[in-house]
């Protein structure tokens, strides 16, 4: 069986910042990650593979500094890794960039037939978990996201685990399919030496916008109908108002309770005054 | 792993990198791991690289995109008391032209990666994420490989470079090393203020990525031996700051106090005002000198940089002698291989050209500089205290004679310790270092 796991290098996202002036991320200097919820699809592709046979290529569309994520995977256990990258790719949303994977894995299909493709649930960057399912649309593959659990790949069809509202669905689909998955599918191994220093020398496959064909106009800026209109950080939040009660402790609490009320006067005054009366009839 | 490689080296630092590029220069097959995700993920250094050493391992680093921070042309000493100090410096713009590069900063994270890219372009199989647990011997205990931390971890090596570190568990666990004494290391601990270059520019009267280095001795550490750094990168400066471990315990000081008083510093505060802190990091120094360098060497492995306690402490020099004695290892395998011969007796080469070189010749010529900050610890309290009342009274303009100002100065002088202890210190000082 021949398993495609698709994969996105994204920025370390605990280090992002985003440029006041310019409203855009600040990338400089700031780590790349494989995007955790791929390495756990790598890894359920590996363990499909490992049960049942087969073999696991990955697949990810980036600049070429995307060769680290991919080695990583390599070194999970995927037998091959290929990286899209050309400059007719740049600037895709995922329409776009679900269409290059959609081209590739098509390519794939030409020799070595693909039954299983697995990808994240989403990318911690962006968030959009539109990549899977946009690829799968473009396949025609059965799309099974959200999956928590592979329970049986057999006879040309897969059962999984997913999680939906309020609980979890088990349901059999026919292969090809295409899965997204959650990061509790499974954990990822610690790559064993040999295959750590396998994923170090092995040559990753590069593939440009010539090499997957296609049609030039869904590549990249051209095929994306989405742009970014304003990126911006939350404002933060001020601090809450300090009200000291070193000195006159009658007045701070009025104060305070005045904020705390702020404009309906009136009420406070009601407060204030029945509070008094209170006190009195129990004097 | 069944494949088999002729040298093993573990830590892909300054010492173990400098190896890796000489014997896979050399068509040595070789592998060197690092346990940090990326080399430079995992050490800490002021940032000083000295560009001659470097040049020997790799004659055209310049060409090679090396990840400069500045090219230092001034070096400042500063001598400081709570309130003030001396500042001594030395700035030539010869190190700007013809002796470019001679001393340059570096931000380790960026260098070693660079570094140990420059090894995996020569062949080296660079290992990262891989913590090396142990060593693999022979019946007679000679090393013939390593053992990591992963499944399948074991690799066999004719020779095995240990180049981990100051603070190694392999050598505690291997005992090829004794175990560090708290007297032998510092403990520093670092920020980096992150402002634009043009400040650090205008701070340091400097221009086109050129830098400043200043050395800080005096009332800045609590009265402990110890010392402070700040060097200039491109647009950041690092502040540094260490004591003697055992110091630290004594004195019950926490080395982040000793850090943000040294930030509040008149001296130190407007260089770095306004800037924000990026990183803080913290690590030990092997200072104890000469008289605490392992055997260097034995039956199929050799030890290289802060692994062997090679640092120089009054010139606070380590990655140079890191990538020297890195070099002269893997010199030396590069023979020994030839002969077919990793033998104890084989790599004695290793010592030879250690003990003709700077490395224990500078390091033997300060052995007794340890000892003398340790036992004179007037240089960190009394003796600041001192220059500093000399340099305000010589500064203020109050109608007193100069004569006057001079007996009233060494009256002083006297009061905060004795004459004769004032001659030893001086004849001390002298010994420690001639």
């Amino acid at each position: 069986m021949h398993i495609v796991a698709c994969i996105k290098q994204v920025p370390d996202t605990t280090q992002v910042k985003i440029d006041p002036e310019t409203n855009t991320l600040v990338r400089a200097g700031v780590e790349s990650i494989c995007n955790p919820y791929d390495l756990v699809a790598v890894e359920a592709g590996v363990r499909v593979a490992e049960k049942y046979g087969g073999k696991v290529t990955v697949i990810t569309m980036g600049p070429p500094q995307a060769d680290s994520a991919l080695r990583q995977c390599l070194s999970l256990g995927a037998s091959e890794a290929i990286l899209l990258s050309d400059r007719a790719f740049a600037g895709s949303d995922t329409l776009a960039t679900s269409y290059t994977l959609a081209q590739a894995v098509n390519k794939l299909n030409a020799t070595e037939p693909v039954s299983l493709v697995i990808c994240g649930k989403q990318a911690i960057d962006g968030d959009t978990a539109q990549t899977g399912p946009g690829l799968a649309t473009w396949m025609d593959y059965t799309q099974l996201t959200y999956v928590v659990e592979i329970i049986e790949v057999a006879d040309g069809f897969i059962t999984v685990k997913r999680e939906v509202e309020g609980g979890t669905e088990v349901i059999r689909g026919k292969l090809p399919a295409l899965l997204t998955v959650e990061l509790e599918l499974n954990p990822v191994r610690y790559a064993t030496l040999p295959e750590l220093v396998r994923s170090l020398r092995q040559e990753i496959k590069v593939l440009g916008a010539k090499d997957i064909g296609g049609e030039p106009e869904r590549y990249g800026l051209k095929g994306s109908p989405t742009s970014v209109k304003q990126i911006f950080a939350p404002p933060p939040h001020g601090g809450g108002k300090v009200f000291e009660t070193a000195s006159d402790s009658d007045k701070v609490i009025e104060d305070f309770l005045s904020t705390f009320f702020e404009k309906e006067s009136s009420i406070l005054s009601e407060v204030l005054s029945s509070d008094g009366s209170d006190h009195a009839q129990e004097q | 792993m069944k494949e088999a490689f002729d040298v093993a080296i573990v830590g892909a630092g300054p010492a173990g990198t400098s190896a890796a590029c000489i014997l896979a220069g050399a068509g040595v097959k070789t592998i060197l791991f690092e346990r940090g995700e990326y080399p430079g993920a995992k050490n800490m250094s002021g940032g000083v690289l000295y560009g001659q050493e470097l040049a020997r391992v790799l004659p055209d680093f310049a060409e090679r995109k090396l990840p400069i921070e500045r090219n230092i042309i001034e070096s400042r000493l500063w001598y400081l008391s709570k309130e003030g100090g001396y500042n001594l410096g030395y700035r030539d713009a010869i190190f700007a032209t013809e002796r470019k590069h001679n001393v340059f900063t570096v931000g380790r994270a960026r260098f070693d990666r660079w570094y140990a890219e420059q090894a995996r372009q020569k062949g080296v199989l660079v290992v990262p994420g891989t913590v090396v647990v142990d060593l693999l011997r022979d019946g007679s205990g000679r090393v013939t490989g390593v053992v990591t931390g992963r499944a399948e971890g074991e690799v066999t090596a004719q020779v095995t470079l240990l180049a981990d570190g100051v603070n190694s568990p392999l050598a505690a666990l291997t005992g090829f090393r004794r175990e560090v004494k708290p007297e032998h290391v510092a403990l520093a601990v670092k920020e980096v203020i992150d402002l634009p270059a043009e400040v650090v520019d205008q701070r340091f009267g400097v221009s086109g990525g050129n830098g400043v280095t200043t050395e800080v001795l005096g009332d800045i550490v609590g009265g402990m031996n110890g010392v402070g750094v700040l060097y200039t990168n491109s647009a950041s400066i690092s502040l540094c700051i260490g004591a003697n471990l055992a110091d630290f315990a004594t004195f019950k000081l926490k080395p982040y106090e000793l850090i943000e008083e040294f930030k509040q510093h008149p001296m130190v505060a407007p260089l770095i005002a306004g800037g924000k802190s990026l990183e803080y990091v913290a690590h030990w120094l092997p200072e104890g000198g000469y008289d605490t360098i392992p055997r260097l060497y034995g039956d199929g492995y050799l030890i290289a940089g802060d692994s062997a306690m090679l640092f120089n402490a009054p010139h606070r020099e380590g990655s140079n002698l890191a990538m020297a004695s890195g070099r002269m290892a893997a010199e030396t395998v590069i023979e020994a291989l030839e002969r077919g011969d990793c033998s104890r007796k084989s790599l004695a080469d290793y010592g030879e050209r250690m003990a003709q070189s700077f490395v224990l010749q500078d390091m033997k010529k300060y052995r007794g500089f340890g000892p003398f900050l340790h036992h004179h610890k007037e240089i960190f309290n009394e003796l600041p205290r001192a220059a500093t009342f000399a340099g305000r009274e010589m500064i203020t303009v109050n109608g007193v004679s100069k004569r006057e100002k001079q007996k009233l100065i060494f009256r002083n002088a006297r009061k905060e310790t004795s004459l004769l202890k004032y001659l030893k210190l001086l004849w001390s000082g002298w010994r420690a270092v001639k």
